[in-house]
């Protein structure tokens, strides 16, 4: 074998692994997207969704009640007070309901703060629809302000039969350095 | 393997003038190499060095340990030594270690007169230095080094570290680079550089199992690259990709490392596999039992590896479903490396065994790594998982897989070949000094750390509850004494240098084969210019 063929295959290989490195680099960025798109998928992670549910036509089942606890708290670096108004409900699955939530910024600047729920178990998250709630956009307190927050949710009827008891957890947090311009107005 | 040669009826076409017949003298030399064997020897005295390195901050810990309360270090300087004595070991010993035994090996191996892209060696070696440098600058800066643990968790790295972070980022960034750029090498080369004859199956193991691992660090380093910049992003520029106030999820955080992870585990024990498979059969004066069956089960290890990452994450609440999946399939990797050990063990079985002192390291290796192979089964298994994670009883398992796994076999590895490459026999009685006082104290160290584990003493803690007082005095002695047995093996590799010591025929050994034994002792500057015929 000549030396310039030696030479053409190994740049050529070489290439070839430097794609899949790319490729790879590529990958671990992607996982990003792919985590999020599996955990909602099979609702693994306890998250529920972003976006408000709609309750059109839902069949109310009378015939079981699932409770459904509350719980709130503030990640570190948060001034605010922060609590469900009703520590738990009692619902049939299909039936409309509403929980307040009570804030205060005790702070004497004004403070951006996103909610962000978990579910646990998680496979319940699936089935906790919200047709309205602070947690799908960023909540804007002055200094000292207290506000109610109305929180609209449905428990699908299609909840599997062994989930009769599930925790909704809301953590707030300080996204003031971030804030999308919308809620600093 | 057959690797008898013929050079006789070759054809020379190659011409003189792009081989460097001229060494240019001093610094330069090592500096400008381009030639495998200079690689080889830098990139092991570097592995040497921080191997020393990071066992000094090994001792600082076991010093703090000695006895409980906290007396000699504070707690932040504690977890500065625990990270940075990992990411030193993994990525500055171990890593570079095989890398360079890959450079003075695989051309000699496969009969190519160098590396396929010898400028690339250059760089792959000479930016590891700077890598460290920057790490290790980071200890004296303001706020200390790295003190989240080796694995970085967020949102330890992100939220809760310092601005020397940025400084961690950088050096795991070019540690990545260096591995990446020896990896492509090391495919390149044994795809393009075979001597004629010497087939897929022909190779020796320690090419197939380095070929594999290469593999390996190819599909790997770049996720690790891919997620310390998304902790840098998140530190210093405004994104949350673990962030749960912005979206992200520190969870997921542990699912891109632990994918580059659990490969990077295999990384550092497969090229030790492909030692242990030359060392035992030349001492046992026997044929390798079942070689093939030893490339499948490198496979099919490099191939689980992937889909087994979250077994370092069970605690995490994981689905039931996924933690079962993971159990199995951590538990199915035990049958291809069962069937390694099987092999070795049915190579010595009436074999002529003599114990010289690469074999001693080599037996070791198999009866100790195989402790730390069943350890890994026990953590394994879910439910126990939860008692023992992040116990002594994990840095117990991990440190007999990589000590007297990994660094055993890389010692094993230096002793068998050492004589070819300096043309002497090394002292004899120095090694078997080496060989005995770590093989003592290294399970003095290690062993009491299953008990004190399985007791619930958590790991990464400068301070413990009076119960473990005993095992950790016990533990750190073993553990002086390791680090002391180190200094024997460093006297010996200076003594190697000098090129002092009895001359040495070209096979070394009685029962040595392959092409690498069929050149002279000390091994030429250059060799297989001409490339040999392997029937």
């Amino acid at each position: 074998m000549s030396e310039q063929s030696t030479q053409n295959k190994n740049s050529k290989m070489v290439i070839k692994l430097l794609v899949i490195v790319v490729g790879m680099f590529g990958f671990g960025f992607a996982l990003v997207p792919l985590y999020d798109v599996l955990c909602d998928a099979l609702g693994i992670n306890g998250k529920t969704s972003n976006t408000a549910a709609l309750y059109e036509s839902v069949e109310i089942d009378e015939s079981r009640l699932v409770t459904v606890d509350f719980i709130t708290r503030t990640n570190t670096g948060m001034p605010w007070e922060f609590r469900a108004e009703t520590r738990q409900v009692k619902v049939h699955p299909g039936q409309l309901n509403q929980v307040d939530f009570y804030v205060r910024n005790t702070a004497v600047t004004d403070i951006v703060g996103q909610a962000v729920p978990s579910v646990s178990p998680g496979p319940a998250a699936l089935y906790m629809n919200k047709t309205e709630c602070f947690c799908f956009e960023q909540q804007k307190l002055h200094a000292g302000e207290e506000m109610l927050m109305p929180m609209k949710f449905y428990v699908d009827p299609q909840l599997p039969e062994n989930i009769t008891y599930f925790t909704v957890q809301y953590t707030l947090y300080n996204v003031t350095a971030t804030a999308d311009v919308v809620a600093m107005n | 393997m057959t690797t008898a040669t013929d050079s006789t009826h070759i054809d020379d076409h190659h011409d003189d003038d792009h081989h460097e017949h001229h060494i240019p003298p001093g610094i330069k030399r090592w500096l400008y190499t381009t030639n495998h064997k200079d690689i080889g020897t830098l990139y092991l005295w570097f592995a040497f060095i921080m191997f020393l390195t990071g066992g000094a901050m090994a001792m600082v810990i076991r010093a703090e340990l000695f006895q409980p309360g906290l007396q000699i270090v504070d707690p932040n300087f504690f977890n500065q030594m625990t990270t940075v004595h990992g990411l030193i070991m993994v990525f500055g010993a171990v890593m570079p270690a095989f890398t360079g035994l890959a450079n003075w090996l695989v051309p000699m191996m496969i009969g190519a007169p160098d590396m396929a892209l010898p400028r690339m060696n250059n760089w792959s070696f000479w930016i590891l230095p700077f890598a460290f440098a920057i790490l290790l600058a980071s200890l004296f800066m303001e706020g200390g080094g790295p003190a989240f643990g080796w694995t970085f968790y967020a949102p330890l790295s992100t939220t809760y570290s310092n601005d020397g972070t940025a400084l961690f980022v950088f050096a795991v960034h070019i540690m990545g680079a260096s591995s990446i750029m020896g990896a492509i090498n090391v495919i390149v080369t044994i795809f393009n550089m075979r001597a004629p004859g010497m087939t897929w199956m022909k190779m020796p193991l320690f090419v197939w199992t380095w070929l594999i691992t290469a593999f390996l660090l190819i599909a790997v380093m770049p996720v690790l690259a891919g997620a310390v910049t998304m902790v840098l992003t998140d530190k210093f520029f405004g994104t949350s990709f673990f962030d749960a106030a912005g979206g992200g999820d520190p969870v997921m955080f542990q699912h891109i490392f632990w994918f580059f992870g659990h490969p990077e585990v295999y990384i550092m024990i497969l090229p030790a596999f492909g030692i242990i498979s030359a060392i035992v059969p030349t001492f046992a004066r026997k044929r390798l039992f079942g070689y093939a069956s030893m490339v499948y089960a490198t496979a099919s290890i490099a191939l689980l590896s992937f889909i087994v990452w979250a077994h370092h994450m069970f605690t995490t609440g994981m689905p039931v479903a996924a933690e079962l999946f993971f159990m199995f399939a951590t538990m199915l990797i035990s049958v291809p490396t069962g069937v390694k050990v099987f092999n070795w063990v049915a190579t010595m079985w009436r074999g002529s065994m003599t114990f010289e002192v690469p074999m001693l390291f080599a037996i070791a290796f198999i009866v100790l790594f195989t402790i730390g192979g069943l350890s890994g089964l026990m953590l394994a298994i879910v439910p126990v998982d939860f008692q023992y994670h992040d116990t002594y009883f994990v840095v117990a398992h991990f440190h007999y897989v990589l000590v007297t796994g990994a660094i055993f076999s890389i010692m094993a590895a230096v002793y068998y070949w050492l004589p070819k490459w300096t043309g002497k026999m090394f002292h004899i009685g120095l090694a078997k000094w080496h060989f005995w006082c770590s093989l003592v104290s290294v399970n003095v160290l290690f062993f009491p750390m299953h008990f004190v584990g399985l007791a619930g003493m958590p790991r990464r803690i400068p301070d413990y509850a009076l119960q473990f007082a005993d095992f950790n005095k016990w533990i750190s002695i073993g553990g002086f004494a390791f680090g002391l047995s180190q200094l024997i093996f460093l006297a010996l590799l200076i003594k190697a240098c000098k090129k002092q010591g009895e001359p040495v025929s070209d096979q070394v050994w009685e029962g040595a084969e392959g092409l690498e034994w069929e050149i002279p002792s000390p091994a030429p500057y250059h060799s297989f210019e001409t490339p040999p015929v392997v029937k």
